[in-house]
């Protein structure tokens, strides 16, 4: 469990973390999401020790990282932004390493095999991580983390620089550990959160945005759905009104689009509302052919706009 | 800690460095020795021991320039600084570790002593005295090198740093003397390393040069671990 209260930290005089307050509860996977320069790493480095905090306190499975830090890093398997390897030494040696520093209890044999195991490390136990690959050194830096078998995993966006089919293993990976263990991941990818986390936390300027279970959040988010709307139409302005005219469309804007001749809108529907078949008829009743029409998926950005927004208007 | 002293002390040797320190360091002594001793037709290793001291301008920073500087650069200190070990421990592995790399070598050296031995009388106090006296200031010498390590990033600007205050701390010593202002002379003479050795050098077990070794040694150590801990809070 991670309990943290009113956390500051300022370097100069930039806030970088302001006042962050959360609880995260054993098994649960909470994605810390937010844009490069929210504070995310930040936050992520005071709680596993590595950073001080101007104010506030966290408290890992009961133990304060600056009161006891001994006590509390036990209890941590953190994977920092660039993960922290000795280049020189082979993924087995590196991992003995770890082992003895964290002063795990494991049978040591044993516990390294799993640990590579579940990183999928096997086939490269004996290779000197310099030659490694990224993806697999990314790996190597999960694999430390898990050492030792801590209670609470923080990773520090663990995908990033990796082949979709590594983010597809590193997810399932990470999703397995949530079962066992607290996990807090960093991410400014909004699909990794969806296929992973429970809880999304979004930060922002150091503040804390939003805080809610994934499903919830998207929901609620996504108060206005998205559509691309591609027409045979060679008028912007035309595409542009008679898709405004439809009922329960809110907003129209048009976008480049690749295809001579077709009219590419975005537009942005309530959600109360099924506005697709409405959208066939008046471009029938208008003699505009429809080509296509797709559900855009939300982005980060927008769940930004419409949660600050939301906020402002408040 | 002990986990920290020997990755420190084996990636000496997958690094080579630790090998081409021990090629200077036995190839330098060797030919020194030759020189102080059976050029002279001397046993006398007085002379020997001291040169050898200047030589650790050089030596020295080999050692130390990347303890703590690569650690920084290869953002390896995160595994060690979120790891449960105290910053003393790790400042003090890392100390360790470049002392018994120079202590190990120094031994091997000593066999140098072993013709001097058999074509004449090695006088053993002397060559226990200088042992000693030797490797207390190398102690403190590594100390000093590991702070300058802890202040960059870089190696090579770690090991130019510890060359020039290494330098002016061999320097103070034959300079010292001929400064006329006594207050500014007691105060160079406080630092200079070499001042202390003096006892060392004629045979003599000086307890309060062997108390101030330590001491310096003890000082850029905390300071070291103060350093760490200061970036903490940057």
């Amino acid at each position: 469990m991670i309990e943290i209260k009113g956390l500051t930290k300022t370097f100069g005089d930039k806030k970088a973390v302001d006042n962050i307050t959360f609880t995260v509860e054993d098994g649960e996977i909470v994605g810390f999401l937010g844009p490069n320069g929210a504070g995310k790493s930040t936050t992520m480095n005071i709680l596993t020790g590595y950073l001080s905090a101007t104010s506030g306190n966290a408290v890992i499975n009961g133990a304060d990282i600056f009161e006891d830090p001994k006590r509390a890093k036990q209890n941590i398997g953190f994977l920092p932004e660039q993960p922290p390897l000795y280049l020189d030494m082979t993924v087995t040696e590196y991992l003995k390493f770890v082992y003895e520093l964290k002063g795990a209890k494991q049978p040591r044999r044993a516990h390294i095999d799993e640990v590579c195991e579940m990183a999928g490390l096997k086939d490269v136990k004996k290779r000197v991580i310099k030659n490694l690959s990224k993806g697999y050194r990314q790996r190597v830096g999960i694999a430390q983390a898990l050492v030792g078998d801590p209670k609470v995993l923080i990773f520090d966006e663990p995908t990033v620089g990796l082949d979709p089919n590594q983010i597809i293993e590193i997810r399932t990976l990470i999703k397995n550990l949530g079962k066992k263990h607290t996990v807090i991941l960093s991410t400014h990818i909004l699909p990794e959160v969806q296929a992973v986390c429970d809880r999304i936390i979004i930060i922002n300027k150091g503040k804390i945005v939003a805080d809610s279970p994934t499903s919830e959040l998207l929901s609620n988010t996504s108060g206005a759905m998205k559509y691309r709307v591609k027409l045979a139409c060679r008028d912007e302005s035309t595409a542009v009104k008679t898709l405004l005219s439809v009922d329960g469309v809110m907003g129209a804007t048009p976008e480049e689009s690749q295809e001579d001749g077709i009219c590419d809108v975005i537009i942005t529907t309530d959600p109360a509302l099924d506005v697709r078949p409405g959208i066939f008829r008046r471009l029938v009743e208008k003699n505009i052919p429809l080509i296509g029409l797709e559900n855009v998926s939300l982005t980060l950005e927008d769940i930004f706009t419409s949660l600050t927004l939301g906020k402002e208007m408040k | 800690m002990f986990a920290i002293y020997k990755r420190e002390l084996s990636s000496y040797f997958t690094s080579t460095i630790g090998f081409i320190f021990m090629a200077v360091f036995l190839a330098l002594s060797g030919a020194l020795l030759w020189l102080t001793t059976f050029f002279f037709a001397t046993t006398s290793c007085a002379n020997y021991f001291f040169i050898l001291i200047v030589f650790f301008i050089i030596l020295v920073p080999i050692l130390t320039m990347k303890l703590l500087s690569d650690e920084r650069r290869t953002r390896t200190d995160q595994i060690l600084l979120t790891a449960p070990v105290s910053l003393f421990s790790i400042v003090f592995a890392k100390f360790l570790a470049a002392f018994t790399l120079f202590e190990g070598t120094f031994l091997i050296s000593l066999l140098n002593l072993i013709p001097v031995g058999k074509y004449g009388t090695l006088n053993m106090a002397e060559v226990i005295s200088n042992f000693i006296g030797v490797t207390c200031i190398a102690a403190a010498l590594i100390a000093i090198g590991l702070f300058i390590s802890s202040l960059t990033e870089s190696q090579f600007a770690a090991a130019i740093g510890s060359i020039a205050v290494i330098l002016a701390m061999v320097l103070m010593g034959f300079f010292s003397a001929s400064i006329e202002n006594t207050t500014v002379r007691v105060a160079v003479k406080w630092f200079s390393i070499l001042d202390r050795y003096a006892n060392f050098r004629t045979g003599l077990f000086d307890v309060s040069s062997i108390v101030y070794y330590i001491s310096i040694s003890a000082i850029f150590i905390f300071l070291t671990v103060r350093v760490l801990e200061k970036r903490r809070w940057a």
